[in-house]
């Protein structure tokens, strides 16, 4: 009987395991899936010509996906001049005063920011910065510009950030600033040539999970960017990006569109898996914790 | 702070130039204060701007949704109309396709998050395989959301169809359901690690107490590992639910986006997330747009709530 019992507890144990394990692995299918399909569809359409050419109108097939990479290189760049700055002087703050009231609102908010849905961004940013610029009634296509997809698009690249450095920051010996406060250095040289030099691995791998982040998020582009069928280089202007593009010609019935998405998607998705690989390596080997 | 006055000037040389000397050094020292000063009050600065910008947000929001909330109230909330052409605008359809999508999506997805958290944080914490699944996992994070709507376009839309067209309701493909196997897809890497990180923090005297008692690995996970964490991972299914609520792009492309209620999980329907970014930039009356910034609102209301209850329930969590 009991050795019965026995057997049974053991093999209800094993069977746990291995539905366990099925279980945990079965989460891999749909991501190979994924890649897979895309790499199979997007392949082929990529080629120098795809690089370099802007979309051609309906009809008329080629084209390439030239203004969606210029526009998403400088709107992502153009986010990060903005958010990289403020989101260390944020982070750095937080680290100095880590029990002072105004540091834990600090912290509840960033943490709120970080939850907040894209789309939600998306419709402050377009009040914030578009609306203005728009003299139409409701809206006139008027006030879209470059500009307020990249502010957008660092509002949501803030929290992580502040959350890295801070995490950062808080890791290092306190002896390390005491050694150079007793030398006389003053408070802000101590940050700029002591503190910050010593955690930038952490803060740059912040940065870099922030870029990669962001660089395929949609929803907060809508209503900023907008997106632009021709090259553009004016931030003050509507521009395209990638997920834009991808979003705008996926919904589309034209096969001549639907080929330059797949194209999109590929570039889209090598590029910020290039960006998270790269993280990571450079995680393994500044040994960060993030 | 030290002010102007209370500086040492006091000189026992007194001939001109150590005189001038002096008060170069003090100006020096001044000089250095301030800067110190200022850089200090600039980081404050860039922290207080966090303040300012989620108040902003809620602010906003408020703001530019106070023509519908006068002009509808609250029973906007769970009318079930929204027909923009006759000026009728009730939330009901949406609020309950986020509901459902994000429920369901959530349900789908909690068995392999949860099998993941305890593949990676009790069985085999260490390994390559456990790295492999665990880079993966992280992946499944990083592939962006309208490509997961492109993929589900074009081919979980037809799968879906025809097990539509197999179990007998009419095959529209797209819909709440379609959108919430794609959510449960993104959603669980947020769970995971989560759950993973609590059950790793679970004390190894209290597994070996187990273990010495005779019970088998899975009586150990049942009555010890899983016990201990449940709040760990309530809290990271709390967070994957947030994320559910406010995806856009992916269930947008999948939804089918019509402001019907929706009749059964296989229906089209919408989102409230859906339904912004689908109708802003064409609602040309100025009550249209500001019930959809409603909606915005009552998103960033839900989410925010959900998020801060589970980062309180993981600092209590992590701080026992």
């Amino acid at each position: 009987m009991d050795g019965k019992n026995i057997k049974l507890r053991l093999g209800k144990s094993y069977g746990f395991q291995w539905l366990i394990y099925i279980l945990a692995f079965a989460c891999l299918l749909p991501l190979l899936a994924i890649l897979f399909y895309i790499v199979r569809a997007g392949i082929t359409k990529i080629n120098w010509h795809f690089l370099v050419n802007i979309p051609k109108p309906v009809g008329e097939s080629g084209g390439g996906i030239a203004n969606a990479l210029v526009g998403s290189i400088i709107i992502i760049l153009s986010a990060s001049v903005i958010a990289v700055p403020i989101g260390i002087m944020a982070g750095v703050y937080l680290s100095e005063n880590r029990r002072s009231k105004l540091a834990y609102w600090v912290r509840l908010c960033t943490d709120i920011l970080q939850g907040v849905p894209s789309i939600v961004v998306g419709i402050v940013a377009y009040f914030w910065l578009v609306r203005p610029w728009d003299l139409g009634p409701i809206h006139h296509k008027g006030g879209f510009s470059a500009l307020s997809g990249s502010a957008a698009l660092a509002m949501m690249m803030l929290p992580i950030i502040i959350r890295s450095t801070e995490e950062t920051l808080k890791l290092l010996p306190d002896s390390l600033k005491e050694a150079a406060l007793a030398l006389g250095m003053p408070f802000h040289r101590v940050i700029f040539k002591v503190i910050v030099p010593v955690g930038i691995s952490g803060i740059l791998s912040g940065v870099m999970l922030s870029i990669a982040r962001i660089t395929g998020e949609t929803a907060p582009l809508l209503f900023t960017a907008f997106g632009n069928p021709y090259l553009s280089v004016n931030i003050g202007k509507p521009m395209q990006s990638l997920p834009l593009l991808i979003f705008n010609y996926a919904t589309s019935p034209y096969t001549d569109w639907l080929n330059l998405a797949w194209g999109a998607s590929l570039v889209l998705l090598l590029w910020v898996l290039f960006l998270n690989i790269f993280t990571k390596v450079i995680t393994r080997k500044w040994k960060v914790q993030l | 702070m030290i002010t102007r006055s209370e500086l040492p000037l006091r000189v026992i040389n007194s001939s001109p130039e150590a005189v001038a000397k002096a008060k170069a050094r003090a100006r020096r020292s001044f000089r250095q204060i301030r800067t110190e000063n200022v850089f200090k009050r600039t980081l404050m600065i860039a922290g207080l701007l966090m303040i300012v910008l989620v108040l902003g947000i809620c602010l906003t929001l408020a703001w530019q949704s106070r023509l519908s909330i006068s002009a509808l109230g609250p029973k906007y909330l769970w009318s079930k109309v929204w027909d923009p052409v006759q000026d009728i605008y009730g939330a009901w359809p949406f609020l309950l396709g986020t509901l459902l999508t994000s429920f369901l999506a959530l349900i789908i997805s909690i068995p392999f998050s949860i099998s993941i958290a305890i593949f990676l944080g009790e069985y085999h914490p260490k390994g390559w395989l456990p790295n492999f699944l665990k880079n993966a996992v992280e992946l499944i994070a990083a592939v962006p959301s309208v490509i997961y709507g492109f993929w589900g376009l074009a081919v979980l839309v037809p799968i879906v169809r025809s097990f539509e067209s197999s179990i007998g309701v009419q095959p529209v493909g797209v819909g709440i359901f379609s959108s919430s196997l794609i959510l449960a897809v993104m959603i669980i890497p947020y769970a995971a690690s989560l759950g993973r990180s609590m059950i790793s923090l679970v004390p190894s005297h209290l597994k070996e107490a187990a273990y010495g008692l005779g019970a088998t690995r899975w009586e150990v996970i049942r009555s010890v590992v899983l016990p201990y964490t449940k709040s760990g991972l309530f809290a990271g299914i709390l967070l994957s639910l947030g994320r559910a609520l406010g995806e856009t792009m992916a269930v947008t492309m999948v939804i089918g986006n019509t402001s019907l209620i929706p009749k059964s999980i296989f229906a089209p329907g919408n989102t409230m997330a859906s339904v912004i970014a689908n109708e802003f930039t064409e609602a040309d009356k100025p009550v249209y747009l500001s019930a959809l910034i409603e909606l915005g609102l009552v998103l960033f209301l839900v989410t925010v709530v959900i998020n801060l209850i589970g980062k309180k329930i993981i600092d209590r969590f992590t701080n026992d």
